[in-house]
Protein backbone atom coordinates (compact mmCIF):
# COMPACT_ATOMS: atom_id res chain seq x y z
CA UNK A 1 0.00 0.00 0.00
CA UNK A 2 1.16 3.24 -1.10
CA UNK A 3 2.23 5.73 1.85
CA UNK A 4 0.31 8.84 3.16
CA UNK A 5 0.36 12.10 4.23
CA UNK A 6 -1.14 12.78 7.78
CA UNK A 7 -1.62 16.10 8.79
CA UNK A 8 -2.03 17.20 12.57
CA UNK A 9 -1.23 19.25 15.38
CA UNK A 10 1.61 18.59 17.91
CA UNK A 11 2.17 20.70 20.63
CA UNK A 12 0.72 24.02 19.14
CA UNK A 13 2.13 23.54 15.89
CA UNK A 14 0.83 22.00 12.77
CA UNK A 15 2.76 18.93 11.33
CA UNK A 16 2.81 16.94 8.46
CA UNK A 17 4.51 13.51 7.76
CA UNK A 18 4.69 10.95 5.34
CA UNK A 19 3.68 7.50 6.55
CA UNK A 20 2.78 3.28 6.26
CA UNK A 21 -0.49 3.00 6.60
CA UNK A 22 -1.17 1.67 10.06
CA UNK A 23 2.16 3.10 11.26
CA UNK A 24 1.76 4.08 15.11
CA UNK A 25 1.40 7.20 16.51
CA UNK A 26 4.59 6.16 18.56
CA UNK A 27 6.78 5.37 16.04
CA UNK A 28 5.96 8.31 13.97
CA UNK A 29 6.58 10.44 16.72
CA UNK A 30 9.47 8.90 18.23
CA UNK A 31 11.52 7.95 14.90
CA UNK A 32 10.13 10.94 12.53
CA UNK A 33 9.36 13.29 14.61
CA UNK A 34 12.41 12.73 17.29
CA UNK A 35 10.29 12.72 20.00
CA UNK A 36 11.72 10.77 22.08
CA UNK A 37 10.39 10.86 25.75
CA UNK A 38 7.22 8.67 23.81
CA UNK A 39 8.48 5.22 24.79
CA UNK A 40 8.77 1.94 23.38
CA UNK A 41 7.44 -0.33 26.07
CA UNK A 42 5.58 -3.33 25.52
CA UNK A 43 3.89 -2.06 22.42
CA UNK A 44 0.14 -3.95 23.26
CA UNK A 45 -0.83 -0.91 25.30
CA UNK A 46 0.20 -3.02 28.64
CA UNK A 47 2.15 -0.31 30.58
CA UNK A 48 1.79 3.32 29.25
CA UNK A 49 4.94 4.21 28.87
CA UNK A 50 3.95 5.80 25.35
CA UNK A 51 0.79 7.76 26.57
CA UNK A 52 0.80 10.87 24.74
CA UNK A 53 -2.59 13.50 25.80
CA UNK A 54 -5.11 13.62 22.12
CA UNK A 55 -6.88 16.64 22.68
CA UNK A 56 -5.71 16.97 26.21
CA UNK A 57 -6.51 13.29 27.14
CA UNK A 58 -3.88 10.64 27.67
CA UNK A 59 -4.17 7.91 25.49
CA UNK A 60 -1.62 4.65 24.64
CA UNK A 61 0.19 6.09 21.25
CA UNK A 62 1.17 2.86 20.57
CA UNK A 63 -2.13 1.03 19.57
CA UNK A 64 -3.39 4.43 18.11
CA UNK A 65 -2.56 4.75 13.89
CA UNK A 66 -1.06 8.04 12.90
CA UNK A 67 -4.17 8.39 10.22
CA UNK A 68 -6.63 8.62 13.18
CA UNK A 69 -5.07 11.83 14.74
CA UNK A 70 -5.51 13.55 11.52
CA UNK A 71 -6.86 17.21 12.27
CA UNK A 72 -6.55 16.37 16.06
CA UNK A 73 -4.03 17.90 18.59
CA UNK A 74 -1.18 15.79 20.10
CA UNK A 75 0.38 16.94 23.28
CA UNK A 76 3.86 14.79 24.27
CA UNK A 77 6.19 15.78 27.23
CA UNK A 78 8.49 17.55 24.75
CA UNK A 79 5.89 20.01 24.36
CA UNK A 80 4.68 21.13 27.65
CA UNK A 81 8.42 21.48 29.26
CA UNK A 82 9.52 25.05 29.62
CA UNK A 83 13.15 25.73 27.60
CA UNK A 84 14.50 27.21 31.20
CA UNK A 85 12.56 25.10 33.80
CA UNK A 86 10.38 22.55 34.86
CA UNK A 87 6.71 22.04 35.26
CA UNK A 88 5.06 21.78 38.43
CA UNK A 89 4.30 18.30 37.78
CA UNK A 90 7.82 17.88 36.62
CA UNK A 91 9.26 19.72 39.86
CA UNK A 92 7.38 17.29 42.09
CA UNK A 93 8.78 14.19 40.94
CA UNK A 94 11.98 15.36 40.70
CA UNK A 95 11.42 16.22 43.83
CA UNK A 96 9.98 13.13 45.45
CA UNK A 97 12.57 10.93 43.24
CA UNK A 98 9.99 9.43 41.51
CA UNK A 99 11.96 7.72 39.42
CA UNK A 100 15.01 5.67 38.81
CA UNK A 101 15.60 4.61 35.52
CA UNK A 102 13.07 7.30 33.91
CA UNK A 103 11.56 5.35 31.57
CA UNK A 104 7.94 5.43 32.54
CA UNK A 105 8.17 8.77 33.96
CA UNK A 106 6.75 10.45 30.53
CA UNK A 107 3.85 8.57 30.63
CA UNK A 108 3.42 8.85 34.14
CA UNK A 109 3.36 12.83 34.07
CA UNK A 110 1.33 13.14 31.31
CA UNK A 111 -1.57 11.20 32.87
CA UNK A 112 -0.92 13.31 36.05
CA UNK A 113 -1.17 16.69 34.53
CA UNK A 114 -4.23 15.23 32.79
CA UNK A 115 -5.68 13.89 36.01
CA UNK A 116 -5.35 17.40 38.23
CA UNK A 117 -6.59 19.14 35.61
CA UNK A 118 -9.77 17.46 35.98
CA UNK A 119 -9.68 16.51 39.94
CA UNK A 120 -7.06 19.04 41.74
CA UNK A 121 -7.16 17.56 44.74
CA UNK A 122 -7.63 13.77 44.18
CA UNK A 123 -7.64 10.87 46.74
CA UNK A 124 -4.86 8.42 46.91
CA UNK A 125 -7.82 5.98 45.52
CA UNK A 126 -8.18 8.79 42.60
CA UNK A 127 -4.31 8.67 42.03
CA UNK A 128 -4.27 4.86 41.94
CA UNK A 129 -7.51 4.79 39.30
CA UNK A 130 -6.06 7.11 37.02
CA UNK A 131 -2.39 5.43 36.60
CA UNK A 132 -3.46 2.26 36.81
CA UNK A 133 -2.37 1.82 33.51
CA UNK A 134 1.30 3.20 34.10
CA UNK A 135 3.64 0.31 35.19
CA UNK A 136 6.91 1.27 37.02
CA UNK A 137 9.32 -2.18 37.85
CA UNK A 138 12.01 0.43 40.02
CA UNK A 139 10.38 2.45 42.83
CA UNK A 140 7.52 0.36 44.06
CA UNK A 141 5.17 3.18 43.31
CA UNK A 142 5.55 4.47 46.73
CA UNK A 143 7.64 7.98 45.31
CA UNK A 144 5.34 8.32 42.15
CA UNK A 145 2.25 8.81 44.26
CA UNK A 146 4.27 11.27 46.80
CA UNK A 147 5.09 12.57 43.76
CA UNK A 148 1.25 13.45 42.11
CA UNK A 149 -0.10 14.56 45.79
CA UNK A 150 3.13 17.34 45.93
CA UNK A 151 2.01 18.44 42.69
CA UNK A 152 -1.43 18.58 43.30
CA UNK A 153 -0.33 20.50 46.59
CA UNK A 154 1.78 22.66 44.51
CA UNK A 155 -0.86 23.48 42.01
CA UNK A 156 -3.45 24.42 44.74
CA UNK A 157 -0.77 27.09 46.13
CA UNK A 158 -0.31 28.41 43.16
CA UNK A 159 -4.17 28.44 42.74
CA UNK A 160 -4.66 30.70 45.90
CA UNK A 161 -2.08 32.84 45.09
CA UNK A 162 -3.62 33.36 41.57
CA UNK A 163 -6.88 33.75 43.12
CA UNK A 164 -5.84 36.41 45.80
CA UNK A 165 -3.83 38.30 43.02
CA UNK A 166 -7.03 38.70 41.19
CA UNK A 167 -8.91 40.22 43.97
CA UNK A 168 -6.46 42.95 44.62
CA UNK B 1 -15.62 -17.43 56.74
CA UNK B 2 -12.92 -14.23 57.95
CA UNK B 3 -10.21 -12.05 57.03
CA UNK B 4 -7.26 -13.08 59.52
CA UNK B 5 -4.44 -10.83 60.17
CA UNK B 6 -0.93 -12.17 60.90
CA UNK B 7 2.38 -10.77 61.38
CA UNK B 8 5.82 -12.32 59.77
CA UNK B 9 9.76 -11.57 60.02
CA UNK B 10 12.50 -12.46 58.21
CA UNK B 11 15.96 -11.47 58.11
CA UNK B 12 18.50 -11.71 55.56
CA UNK B 13 22.45 -11.14 55.30
CA UNK B 14 23.79 -10.43 52.24
CA UNK B 15 27.05 -10.30 50.30
CA UNK B 16 28.82 -6.94 48.04
CA UNK B 17 29.90 -8.70 45.28
CA UNK B 18 30.13 -12.23 43.95
CA UNK B 19 34.02 -13.07 42.21
CA UNK B 20 33.77 -16.80 41.44
CA UNK B 21 36.85 -16.24 38.90
CA UNK B 22 38.27 -12.97 39.76
CA UNK B 23 36.46 -9.85 39.46
CA UNK B 24 38.13 -6.21 38.35
CA UNK B 25 36.27 -2.61 37.56
CA UNK B 26 38.68 -0.05 36.98
CA UNK B 27 38.11 3.33 36.13
CA UNK B 28 39.77 6.28 34.36
CA UNK B 29 39.87 10.26 35.29
CA UNK B 30 41.08 13.26 33.35
CA UNK B 31 40.33 16.46 33.56
CA UNK B 32 39.08 18.30 30.44
CA UNK B 33 39.97 22.20 29.29
CA UNK B 34 37.24 23.60 31.76
CA UNK B 35 38.48 22.64 34.70
CA UNK B 36 35.50 19.81 34.97
CA UNK B 37 36.26 15.90 35.52
CA UNK B 38 35.74 13.14 33.22
CA UNK B 39 35.31 9.91 35.08
CA UNK B 40 34.91 6.83 32.05
CA UNK B 41 33.51 3.85 33.33
CA UNK B 42 32.43 0.71 31.31
CA UNK B 43 29.78 -0.14 34.70
CA UNK B 44 26.43 0.08 33.29
CA UNK B 45 23.35 2.65 35.23
CA UNK B 46 20.19 0.66 35.25
CA UNK B 47 18.36 3.62 36.85
CA UNK B 48 19.81 2.42 40.63
CA UNK B 49 21.94 5.76 40.62
CA UNK B 50 25.35 4.74 39.52
CA UNK B 51 25.99 8.09 37.68
CA UNK B 52 25.11 9.97 41.17
CA UNK B 53 26.90 7.99 43.10
CA UNK B 54 30.27 7.78 41.18
CA UNK B 55 29.93 11.31 40.68
CA UNK B 56 29.49 11.84 44.44
CA UNK B 57 32.58 9.38 44.92
CA UNK B 58 34.72 10.99 42.66
CA UNK B 59 33.99 14.54 43.82
CA UNK B 60 34.60 13.87 47.39
CA UNK B 61 38.10 12.33 46.92
CA UNK B 62 39.02 15.51 44.16
CA UNK B 63 37.96 18.00 46.60
CA UNK B 64 35.94 19.68 43.80
CA UNK B 65 32.11 20.09 43.53
CA UNK B 66 29.43 17.42 42.44
CA UNK B 67 29.03 19.83 39.34
CA UNK B 68 32.38 19.51 38.28
CA UNK B 69 32.31 16.10 37.86
CA UNK B 70 31.02 13.91 34.45
CA UNK B 71 30.01 10.55 34.48
CA UNK B 72 30.99 9.08 31.36
CA UNK B 73 29.46 4.71 31.44
CA UNK B 74 28.30 2.13 29.68
CA UNK B 75 30.36 2.03 26.19
CA UNK B 76 32.98 -1.37 26.54
CA UNK B 77 34.38 -0.34 23.33
CA UNK B 78 35.83 3.74 25.05
CA UNK B 79 35.40 2.43 28.51
CA UNK B 80 38.33 0.90 30.67
CA UNK B 81 37.14 -3.07 31.65
CA UNK B 82 34.80 -3.75 34.15
CA UNK B 83 33.27 -7.06 34.89
CA UNK B 84 29.68 -5.23 35.18
CA UNK B 85 26.80 -4.35 37.49
CA UNK B 86 25.58 -7.43 38.96
CA UNK B 87 25.93 -8.75 42.68
CA UNK B 88 25.09 -5.77 44.26
CA UNK B 89 28.99 -4.39 43.98
CA UNK B 90 28.84 -1.52 41.79
CA UNK B 91 29.14 1.12 44.84
CA UNK B 92 31.75 -0.60 46.44
CA UNK B 93 33.86 -2.05 43.44
CA UNK B 94 33.23 0.03 40.77
CA UNK B 95 33.63 3.09 43.96
CA UNK B 96 37.03 1.76 44.57
CA UNK B 97 38.23 1.70 41.43
CA UNK B 98 36.74 5.90 40.84
CA UNK B 99 38.16 6.43 44.66
CA UNK B 100 41.68 4.96 43.88
CA UNK B 101 41.30 7.44 39.99
CA UNK B 102 40.86 10.14 41.57
CA UNK B 103 43.17 9.76 44.47
CA UNK B 104 45.64 9.55 41.38
CA UNK B 105 44.54 12.50 39.83
CA UNK B 106 44.29 14.35 42.99
CA UNK B 107 47.62 13.92 43.04
CA UNK B 108 48.49 15.57 39.81
CA UNK B 109 46.88 18.48 40.64
CA UNK B 110 48.70 19.16 44.26
CA UNK B 111 52.02 18.25 42.04
CA UNK B 112 51.39 21.39 40.30
CA UNK B 113 50.01 23.36 43.41
CA UNK B 114 53.21 22.68 45.19
CA UNK B 115 54.93 24.19 42.35
CA UNK B 116 53.03 26.96 42.33
CA UNK B 117 52.93 27.87 45.61
CA UNK B 118 56.69 26.84 46.55
CA UNK B 119 55.74 24.73 49.24
CA UNK B 120 55.84 20.91 49.68
CA UNK B 121 52.40 18.69 49.03
CA UNK B 122 52.58 17.63 52.26
CA UNK B 123 51.98 21.09 53.37
CA UNK B 124 48.72 21.29 50.96
CA UNK B 125 45.37 20.76 51.99
CA UNK B 126 41.98 20.54 49.55
CA UNK B 127 39.18 22.88 51.03
CA UNK B 128 36.16 20.34 49.68
CA UNK B 129 35.10 23.26 47.61
CA UNK B 130 37.65 22.92 44.59
CA UNK B 131 40.47 24.92 45.92
CA UNK B 132 44.03 23.72 47.40
CA UNK B 133 45.52 25.73 50.19
CA UNK B 134 48.98 26.14 52.13
CA UNK B 135 48.06 24.63 55.51
CA UNK B 136 47.10 27.76 58.34
CA UNK B 137 47.36 29.84 55.33
CA UNK B 138 43.97 30.30 53.71
CA UNK B 139 45.26 32.96 51.46
CA UNK B 140 47.97 30.64 49.29
CA UNK B 141 45.40 29.12 47.48
CA UNK B 142 44.68 27.37 43.85
CA UNK B 143 41.77 26.76 42.01
CA UNK B 144 41.55 23.28 41.22
CA UNK B 145 39.52 23.89 37.43
CA UNK B 146 42.09 27.08 36.70
CA UNK B 147 45.18 24.70 37.78
CA UNK B 148 43.33 21.88 35.37
CA UNK B 149 43.22 24.29 32.31
CA UNK B 150 46.55 25.85 33.30
CA UNK B 151 48.16 21.96 33.17
CA UNK B 152 47.41 21.77 29.79
CA UNK B 153 47.70 25.36 28.19
CA UNK B 154 50.92 26.49 30.13
CA UNK B 155 51.86 23.50 31.18
CA UNK B 156 51.28 21.10 28.47
CA UNK B 157 50.39 18.40 31.32
CA UNK B 158 47.83 16.31 31.83
CA UNK B 159 45.66 15.76 34.81
CA UNK B 160 44.63 12.30 35.08
CA UNK B 161 44.52 9.14 37.07
CA UNK B 162 43.72 5.03 36.54
CA UNK B 163 42.01 3.43 39.25
CA UNK B 164 41.38 -0.14 39.25
CA UNK B 165 39.58 -2.62 42.25
CA UNK B 166 40.25 -6.15 42.34
CA UNK B 167 38.97 -9.04 44.76
CA UNK B 168 40.78 -12.01 43.48
CA UNK B 169 39.23 -15.19 42.51
CA UNK B 170 38.67 -17.42 45.21
CA UNK B 171 38.76 -21.29 45.35
CA UNK B 172 36.73 -23.70 47.21
CA UNK B 173 38.35 -25.08 49.88
CA UNK B 174 37.84 -29.05 49.16
CA UNK B 175 38.38 -30.07 52.53
CA UNK B 176 35.91 -27.86 53.88
CA UNK B 177 33.67 -25.81 51.27
CA UNK B 178 34.57 -22.72 52.44
CA UNK B 179 35.57 -20.21 50.19
CA UNK B 180 35.49 -15.98 50.30
CA UNK B 181 33.64 -14.72 47.14
CA UNK B 182 31.96 -11.16 48.47
CA UNK B 183 33.97 -7.81 49.66
CA UNK B 184 31.52 -7.77 52.54
CA UNK B 185 27.83 -7.87 53.38
CA UNK B 186 25.23 -6.04 54.15
CA UNK B 187 22.24 -6.87 56.89
CA UNK B 188 18.60 -6.06 56.45
CA UNK B 189 15.42 -7.56 58.83
CA UNK B 190 11.62 -6.60 57.55
CA UNK B 191 8.36 -7.45 59.31
CA UNK B 192 5.29 -7.72 57.33
CA UNK B 193 1.60 -7.70 58.20
CA UNK B 194 -0.76 -9.25 55.73
CA UNK B 195 -4.84 -9.75 56.04
CA UNK B 196 -5.73 -13.28 54.48
CA UNK B 197 -9.17 -13.50 53.20
CA UNK B 198 -10.34 -17.43 54.24
CA UNK B 199 -13.71 -17.36 51.41
CA UNK B 200 -11.39 -16.47 48.42
CA UNK B 201 -7.69 -17.36 49.71
CA UNK B 202 -6.78 -13.51 48.71
CA UNK B 203 -3.99 -12.24 50.90
CA UNK B 204 -3.33 -7.92 51.17
CA UNK B 205 -0.50 -6.79 52.35
CA UNK B 206 -0.95 -4.42 54.60
CA UNK B 207 2.62 -3.36 55.60
CA UNK B 208 6.15 -3.95 55.26
CA UNK B 209 8.75 -2.12 57.48
CA UNK B 210 12.14 -2.62 57.65
CA UNK B 211 15.74 -1.74 59.13
CA UNK B 212 18.85 -1.86 57.00
CA UNK B 213 22.40 -2.14 58.00
CA UNK B 214 24.16 -0.70 54.48
CA UNK B 215 27.41 0.74 55.83
CA UNK B 216 27.83 4.41 55.00
CA UNK B 217 25.72 5.52 52.40
CA UNK B 218 26.34 7.69 50.05
CA UNK B 219 23.40 8.96 48.96
CA UNK B 220 20.31 8.42 51.00
CA UNK B 221 17.71 9.53 48.75
CA UNK B 222 18.73 6.68 46.18
CA UNK B 223 19.54 4.15 49.47
CA UNK B 224 15.98 4.64 50.04
CA UNK B 225 14.61 4.35 46.63
CA UNK B 226 16.01 0.96 46.29
CA UNK B 227 14.77 -0.36 49.85
CA UNK B 228 11.35 0.79 48.66
CA UNK B 229 11.13 -0.56 45.15
CA UNK B 230 13.02 -4.13 46.53
CA UNK B 231 10.18 -4.27 49.02
CA UNK B 232 7.17 -4.06 46.20
CA UNK B 233 9.41 -5.84 44.55
CA UNK B 234 9.83 -8.76 47.27
CA UNK B 235 5.64 -8.19 47.46
CA UNK B 236 5.32 -9.21 43.93
CA UNK B 237 7.48 -11.82 44.22
CA UNK B 238 5.80 -13.90 46.85
CA UNK B 239 2.18 -13.54 45.83
CA UNK B 240 2.00 -12.62 42.16
CA UNK B 241 4.79 -13.11 40.01
CA UNK B 242 4.47 -16.80 37.86
CA UNK B 243 3.88 -17.86 34.05
CA UNK B 244 1.42 -20.52 36.05
CA UNK B 245 -1.19 -20.66 36.52
CA UNK B 246 -2.87 -21.96 33.47
CA UNK B 247 -6.67 -23.15 34.17
CA UNK B 248 -7.85 -25.46 32.74
CA UNK B 249 -4.67 -26.13 30.66
CA UNK B 250 -1.35 -24.81 29.71
CA UNK B 251 -2.84 -22.99 26.36
CA UNK B 252 -4.58 -20.85 28.75
CA UNK B 253 -1.28 -19.50 31.02
CA UNK B 254 0.18 -16.07 30.50
CA UNK B 255 1.99 -15.38 27.24
CA UNK B 256 2.67 -12.03 27.29
CA UNK B 257 3.40 -8.66 29.13
CA UNK B 258 0.08 -7.82 30.22
CA UNK B 259 -0.67 -11.36 31.75
CA UNK B 260 2.32 -11.23 33.85
CA UNK B 261 0.57 -10.24 37.24
CA UNK B 262 2.62 -7.82 39.74
CA UNK B 263 0.78 -5.47 42.31
CA UNK B 264 0.29 -2.15 41.14
CA UNK B 265 -0.59 1.19 43.45
CA UNK B 266 -3.92 0.22 44.12
CA UNK B 267 -1.90 -2.91 45.97
CA UNK B 268 0.53 -1.02 47.80
CA UNK B 269 1.30 -1.47 51.76
CA UNK B 270 2.77 1.05 53.44
CA UNK B 271 6.06 0.43 53.17
CA UNK B 272 9.00 2.26 55.63
CA UNK B 273 12.36 1.64 56.46
CA UNK B 274 15.18 3.04 58.69
CA UNK B 275 18.94 3.24 57.82
CA UNK B 276 21.55 2.28 59.86
CA UNK B 277 25.20 2.70 58.88
CA UNK B 278 27.96 0.91 59.80
CA UNK B 279 30.77 1.43 57.50
CA UNK B 280 32.40 -1.71 55.82
CA UNK B 281 36.36 -1.78 56.19
CA UNK B 282 37.15 -1.94 52.17
CA UNK B 283 34.16 -0.06 50.19
CA UNK B 284 35.35 3.50 49.82
CA UNK B 285 34.26 5.44 52.24
CA UNK B 286 32.69 2.54 53.83
CA UNK B 287 30.10 2.10 51.54
CA UNK B 288 27.89 -1.88 51.23
CA UNK B 289 25.91 -2.68 48.31
CA UNK B 290 22.17 -2.22 49.03
CA UNK B 291 20.52 -3.30 45.74
CA UNK B 292 19.40 -6.99 45.31
CA UNK B 293 18.94 -7.80 49.09
CA UNK B 294 15.48 -5.35 49.37
CA UNK B 295 13.65 -7.97 47.35
CA UNK B 296 14.63 -10.91 49.31
CA UNK B 297 13.23 -10.48 53.23
CA UNK B 298 9.80 -9.39 52.48
CA UNK B 299 9.13 -12.59 50.69
CA UNK B 300 9.86 -14.71 53.72
CA UNK B 301 8.18 -11.96 56.06
CA UNK B 302 4.98 -12.17 53.98
CA UNK B 303 4.90 -16.04 53.93
CA UNK B 304 5.13 -16.31 57.88
CA UNK B 305 2.59 -13.53 58.32
CA UNK B 306 0.15 -15.86 56.30
CA UNK B 307 0.98 -18.58 58.09
CA UNK B 308 0.57 -16.58 61.70
CA UNK B 309 -2.59 -15.17 60.07
CA UNK B 310 -4.66 -18.34 59.08
CA UNK B 311 -2.09 -21.20 60.02
CA UNK B 312 -1.41 -21.98 56.20
CA UNK B 313 2.27 -23.02 56.00
CA UNK B 314 3.28 -22.75 52.08
CA UNK B 315 6.61 -23.38 51.01
CA UNK B 316 6.76 -22.32 47.17
CA UNK B 317 5.86 -19.22 45.62
CA UNK B 318 4.42 -17.17 44.77
CA UNK B 319 1.30 -18.10 47.68
CA UNK B 320 -1.72 -17.90 45.36
CA UNK B 321 -5.57 -17.54 46.33
CA UNK B 322 -5.59 -21.43 45.55
CA UNK B 323 -2.24 -22.22 47.96
CA UNK B 324 -4.09 -20.43 50.53
CA UNK B 325 -7.36 -22.28 49.95
CA UNK B 326 -6.06 -25.52 49.39
CA UNK B 327 -4.00 -25.07 52.74
CA UNK B 328 -6.84 -24.10 54.78
CA UNK B 329 -8.65 -27.25 53.23
CA UNK B 330 -5.78 -29.47 54.54
CA UNK B 331 -6.54 -28.14 57.86
CA UNK B 332 -9.66 -27.89 57.80
CA UNK B 333 -9.45 -31.92 56.93
CA UNK B 334 -7.09 -32.68 60.11
CA UNK B 335 -4.30 -33.32 57.30
CA UNK B 336 -1.44 -30.11 58.32
CA UNK B 337 -0.57 -27.82 56.25
CA UNK B 338 -0.47 -28.66 52.29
Amino acid sequence: MASVVVAFELGGRPVEVLVSPLATLQQVLRTQLGHTSVKDGCRQGGCGSCTVLLDGEPVLSCLLPVEDVAGRRVTTLEDLTPVDGLTTVQRAFLDANGFQCGYCTPGMELVTKALLERNPAPTRADIAEALSGNVCRCTGYVPIIAAVEAAAAAGSAAAVVASEGATR
Amino acid sequence: MARLRGTGIAAVNYPTGMNLGGDPSQALIHATTSGSFNVVLAAADLGQGLRTVMAQIAAETLGVPYGQIVIQTADTDTGPHDMGTFASRATHRVGNAVKAAAIEAREAVLQLASEELEVSIADLVLDGRGGIQVAGSPQKRRDIADLASRAQFQYGRTIAGRGVYMKPKSDVDPETGAMDPDSTQAYACTVAEVEVDTETGAVAVLSIRSAYEVGQQVNPALVQGQITGGAWMGMSHALYETTEPCYPSRDHSPKDFAGYLMPGMAELPIIEAVVLEVPSSNGPYGVKGVGEMTANSPIPAIVNAIYHACGVRVDSLPVTPEAILRGLDALAQGKGAA
